[in-house]
């Protein structure tokens, strides 16, 4: 029993005296302090390139900073909000789809702070005044690289390696989500704009990183005639597929030129370091932050990486240039009605999406105007999900 | 010259019991040498100054009020836990489910959450999930229980393998459930009306879970201490031949025990989804069911020593999470602090028990 009031006396005693050292919460200078809050840490390739962008723009703009990593999608994502607004930041962003909820919960909570969430959905339809959704418009990139892929397929066929009609791309998708279908679609539609008789098969692996899976979904479209590989997940799995068997590779979210030299033409990627100056500039003029904020390839927050030359097909960094403008001025638009049709038809102005986040999934959004659909524009997050003619769903996964 | 003497250079004997301060003065001499191992880590791996990162891992864990309430819902939802599987331990049924009973114990709350949020009143709905999540939680843990009574199955594969079954459950109804389709995840269940949200206490989200493990702690050492069942509890334990012999049905024991197991691990469920998450995941229950076997072992199943060793685990844990923050340094970096502060825990532990001896010097022997 002595033992017992022994403990439980050091145990009060703890708590008292680091009770009484307790900080109470700083009310805020209106200084700009940031807190991020990652998924996982730098040994993901998603996150790293959210840490990157969090870093450089933060020392562009000179403001302090608070990197919290490893913070799962449930209530631990609103005690780290919490406590970075303890900590007396005035911005707090969070880089996962799963960390949205969470994150309106501390934005209801502390409306002084200014609440930023990438590729979330909600922040249309939530009406906080202090909660941001964003994400950026990476199907231009991919229609970029489809273009890169395209130009290779057509000097494969022009040195008579195969035939027009066998022409066809493999896709590796993480899951069957808008936010992969926007981007295989795009992909797609690109390499159509150059190589008119493109198909493509689609594998998914049922997770953002996989390499095994990855791996093996590469190995498949090899196998069933693929002549060029593009991927959307974070391993490296399927550009190791690609080089072992000699098959070129559009890769994505920074370069693999490293371990890929012989099949690596380019990739694409989503640049966050405009989106955290923009926040940054906003809080620190007392601007309202866009409840969704989409970049774009003239944002400078979707890039791609140098071409490389061994592997890619000649010219291919003056068309990307010259389709790049195009896209900018507004001459082309990447889902242009008129170069896809979904079984058979080409989609009309009274096309809706589910753009309102609901449990059943009704359409609800016309997003068809001036003969192009309109992704991205109604929210942020991607929302384009129809499965277009030439591209064959190996399998789902949701 | 060297002679051999034929006795080892030492031999580790049995103590005779320690006075109780004894053993915390061994105890708390392996804590500062665990510190003085993990400062000269730290020096050497990252170049950082050792007692900075101490006062780190105090200020994660105290450094604001919000912390210390965290700290202390954490350390109740463990203790919880840890509580749950005592009786199953000093019975020595090696219950290594509660992972699984408290994954249990979350999907039937977040299910009543999902079906019956706003269509019967509050107070109802509140009512069944506290009995439905017991519930769940209990008939996870009765099944292995069953099958060790009646036909002395391993109960440490069994309960182990309970916990994966649970977690493809959870999996599944993850999916049937996720909101928007395709996202994987269900998000915060009924976010806009709070139905069936266990209430708050004075408007403090950390209370309600703190106080009702307080009382589920004073419950827990009564009833293994004080009560019939937990003499019992005790006897079965120590031997089922003599449990039979002075008439105790053992068969009845196993599962009235592991029945009180799980439906505490199912309140554990009930806080984390009730209580604080207000959704499901394959990982709401973090492996703190886990967790709590050591917290029960190192609490050698005394439910308020129990409360001093959830307490370190936790401090470890959130200490190390903002050493990860402070620092830049990888998430791993704190655990491998823990890791070394834990292992000394453990073993000394073996120091308190028993005594090691080392071989007089020639010299006095032939004196």
């Amino acid at each position: 029993m002595k033992k017992l009031i022994s403990i439980a006396l050091v145990l009060v005693l703890c708590l008292a005296v680091f009770a009484g050292c307790a900080k109470t919460p700083d009310s805020g200078d209106g200084k700009v302090k940031v807190g991020f809050i990652f998924l996982h840490d730098e040994n993901s390739t998603y996150d790293l390139n959210f840490l990157n962008a969090a870093k450089a723009a933060c020392d562009n703009k000179k403001v302090e900073y608070i990197l919290k990593t490893n913070v799962p999608e449930g209530q631990e994502c609103y005690q780290a909000a919490a406590d970075l607004v303890d900590e007396g930041c005035t911005i707090v962003f969070a880089d996962s789809f799963g960390h949205e909820d969470f994150l309106i919960q501390a934005a209801k909570e502390f409306p002084k702070v200014q609440f930023c969430h990438a590729t979330g959905t909600k922040a249309h339809t939530e009406n906080l005044a202090n909660f941001h959704n964003a994400f950026a418009s990476i199907y231009e990139g991919r229609y970029l690289a489809g273009v890169a892929a395209g130009l290779k397929l057509n000097e494969m066929i022009d040195a008579g390696k195969f035939a027009a009609e066998d022409a066809k791309m493999g896709y590796v998708g993480a899951f069957t989500y808008a936010e992969v279908i926007s981007g295989y679609t795009a992909f797609y539609l690109g390499a159509k704009s150059v190589c008119p008789t493109v198909t493509m098969d689609v594998t998914f692996t049922g997770a953002w990183y996989d390499e095994t899976a990855e791996k093996e979904g590469a190995q498949k479209l090899i196998k069933n005639g693929c002549k060029l590989i593009s991927q959307h997940a974070d391993s490296m799995g399927a550009p190791t597929a690609c080089e072992l068997a000699g098959v070129p590779n559009i890769s994505y979210n920074g370069a693999t030129i490293a371990a890929c030299p012989n099949t690596f033409i380019v990739s694409s990627r989503i640049d966050w370091t405009p989106y955290f100056e923009y926040i940054i500039d906003c809080v620190a003029s007392d601007k309202a932050i866009d409840a969704d904020w989409s970049g774009t390839i003239s944002t400078g927050s979707v890039v791609l990486t140098d071409i490389n030359e061994k592997a890619a097909a000649a010219g291919t960094a003056e068309k990307i240039a010259q389709v790049k403008a195009d896209l900018e001025s507004g001459k082309i638009h990447v889902f242009d009605i008129s170069t896809f049709t979904v079984e058979g038809k080409a989609l009309d102005e009274n096309f809706m999406a589910d753009v309102d986040t609901d449990a059943d999934y009704t359409p609800d959004t016309k997003v068809v105007s001036d003969g192009y659909f309109h992704e991205s524009e109604y929210r942020s997050a991607p929302y384009f999900q129809l499965q277009v003619d030439g591209i064959n769903l190996l399998d789902t996964k949701f | 010259m060297h002679k051999k003497t034929g006795v080892p250079l030492f031999h580790i004997s049995k103590r005779k019991a320690l006075p109780w301060y004894g053993g915390w003065a061994i105890r708390g001499g392996a804590i500062v040498l665990a510190m003085v191992v993990c400062a000269i880590v730290t020096t050497l791996l990252t170049g950082e100054n050792p007692l900075a990162v101490y006062a780190t891992m105090l200020e994660g864990a105290f450094g604001t009020q919000r912390r210390i309430w965290i700290l202390l819902q954490n350390i109740a939802i463990l203790l919880c836990i840890s509580l749950a599987v005592t009786p199953a331990f000093k019975m020595r049924f090696w219950n290594i489910g509660a992972e699984g009973q408290v994954l249990m114990g979350c999907l039937a709350n977040a299910a009543c959450l999902i079906l019956l949020g706003d269509k019967i009143p509050n107070w109802l709905l509140i009512l069944i999930t506290v009995i439905a999540s017991c519930a769940a939680g209990a008939i996870w843990a009765a099944i292995p229980a069953f099958f060790k009574a009646k036909w002395n199955t391993n109960e440490t594969l069994f309960t182990l393998m309970m916990n994966y079954v649970a977690t493809q459950l959870v999996a599944f109804f993850v999916i049937v459930w996720e909101v928007p389709k395709g996202a994987g995840q269900i998000g915060i269940i009924n976010q806009k009306t709070e139905a069936g949200w266990l209430p708050q206490i004075g408007g403090n989200k950390y209370l309600l879970s703190i106080l009702v493990v307080a009382l589920v702690t004073v419950f827990m050492y009564f009833y293994l201490s004080r009560s019939k069942h937990g003499y019992e509890i005790a006897v079965v334990g120590e031997s089922e031949r003599t449990a039979r012999y002075v008439g105790i049905k053992v068969k009845k024991v196993i599962i009235r025990t592991m029945v009180l197991s799980g439906a505490i691990c199912g309140l554990a469920g009930l806080l984390l989804v009730g209580g604080i998450n207000h959704t499901i995941t394959t990982t709401v229950a973090g492996g703190l069911g886990f967790t709590a076997v050591m917290v029960s072992w190192l609490a050698k199943f005394n439910p308020l020593t129990m409360v001093f060793t959830s307490f370190l685990l936790v401090f470890l844990d959130r200490g190390a999470n903002q050493i990860s923050t402070d620092f830049g340094l990888n998430h791993s970096f704190g655990d491998i602090l823990a890791g070394i502060i834990l292992f000394f825990i453990i073993g000394c532990e073996f120091f308190i028990q028993y005594k090691l001896s080392f071989r007089k010097t020639v010299k006095k022997e032939e004196g």
